[in-house]
């Protein structure tokens, strides 16, 4: 009997441990999360790397926020003819091993209807959902509405070099 | 006989024609540019809109200045925003000579876009940046003008919105023609090489 209640303990440990292993949001790591804040109370635009160092895929599924009511994942897609379109997005892959990022001119979070005017240099909280149903809450840079890297082309490609590096998104 | 006395000051009127017709064409002579070549291939400024001030603005209003003509919308919280601030540090890059550009923010959602909104909007870009907005079919005869378009998405459920748009920056010289094209893969260096000759090349006199 003590043995099999130990081997029950045991089994409801390792289970334990398995959906601590299960849960993606403890394997993501995020940097360079910020808010390009725009006037009025129009909608803006959050970006975000996220890094994932564990051996299991994750998938980004979607964000929320007590400081916006709507948050949606998004894709903005620019097609050979240079029209700009963005369509909502289900889930964002973050492979083993590697990393995703959200950027301008591709994958971002819409943040609309703000609860309260959001100023540059606040620091915002968004809880960023996984598949598994996760969260990871991550503290965003309320940044101005001319902010831009230093590294980008004028539609925000990373220019590494003389000659414009397509961006895998488009 | 009375031709022959004359000749010497038909000889200088024309010699005046042709100067000026040589310094008329200097403005719109190609010049060494990095980005795509309009030139003769797209028509003048021209437009019928209303201003971020809520006044009435032609294309005259910006004869002898560089214009810059992007269309887009204030509830595009990516791209518009993401081009509006390449723009303005392009325009910080070219220092003074930016007094004489100006960014053309045309709305192709003029339903919400009032000239209102546009003033907060181009404003927290750039000061030379310009807000227009006008009626739908002014702004479509526009976006027509230049080849671009423009599509209201459906309605996502809770009365919002989005607009896919082209994402060309159409420059024009201080005459008000059409000479280069910019599209999103062109840095921010080529824009500023061009711009510094289009802003050399007949400074308003």
């Amino acid at each position: 009997m003590k043995h099999r209640q130990l081997a029950l303990l045991l089994l409801a440990g390792w289970l334990a441990v398995g959906t601590v292993h299960a849960n993606q949001a403890e394997h993501i790591r995020a940097s360079k999360a910020w808010i390009r804040v725009l006037p009025s109370a129009l909608p803006a635009g959050g970006y975000v790397t996220l890094h994932n160092d564990s051996d299991q895929p994750a998938a980004l599924s979607g964000a929320s926020s007590a400081a916006y009511s709507d948050v949606m994942l998004h894709k903005t897609s620019t097609q050979a003819a240079g029209m700009s379109q963005m369509t909502m997005v289900d889930r964002l892959d973050v492979p083993a091993h590697g990393e995703v990022s959200l950027a301008p001119a591709g994958y971002h979070l819409m943040l609309s209807d703000p609860s309260h005017p959001v100023k540059a240099g606040d620091t915002v909280k968004l809880s960023l959902k996984f598949a598994d149903g996760s969260v990871l809450d991550v503290d965003f840079l309320a940044r101005p509405a001319n902010a831009v890297g230093a590294d980008e082309g004028y539609f925000g490609h990373t220019m590494g070099h003389a000659a414009p590096v397509p961006v895998s998104s488009h | 006989m009375k031709l022959l006395r004359r000749l010497p000051s038909i000889l200088l009127a024309l010699l005046v024609v042709g100067v000026l017709a040589l310094s008329a064409c200097q403005r719109s002579a190609s010049l060494p540019t990095q980005l795509t070549d309009i030139s003769g291939h797209m028509p003048d400024l021209a437009f019928k809109l209303t201003d971020d001030h809520g006044k009435p603005a032609s294309a005259a209003d910006f004869h002898g200045k560089v214009t810059l003509l992007y269309f887009g919308y204030t509830h595009c919280p990516d791209v518009c925003p993401l081009t509006l601030a390449h723009l303005h540090v392009i325009m910080q890059r070219l220092g003074p000579l930016a007094n004489d550009a100006r960014i053309l923010f045309v709305s192709v959602d003029p339903a919400r876009d009032t000239p209102a909104v546009m003033h907060e909007y181009v404003n927290a870009f750039d000061p030379r940046a310009v807000g227009l907005t006008g009626s739908a079919q002014d702004i479509e005869a526009l976006v027509k003008r230049y080849r671009s378009a423009f599509t209201r998405e459906p309605d996502r459920g809770n009365g919002n919105y989005d607009v896919s748009h082209s994402s060309a920056i159409y420059i024009f010289d201080r005459d008000g023609k059409a000479r280069l094209l910019a599209t999103p893969d062109d840095s921010q260096d080529k824009l500023v090489h061009d711009l510094h000759l289009l802003l050399d090349t007949g400074a308003a006199s």
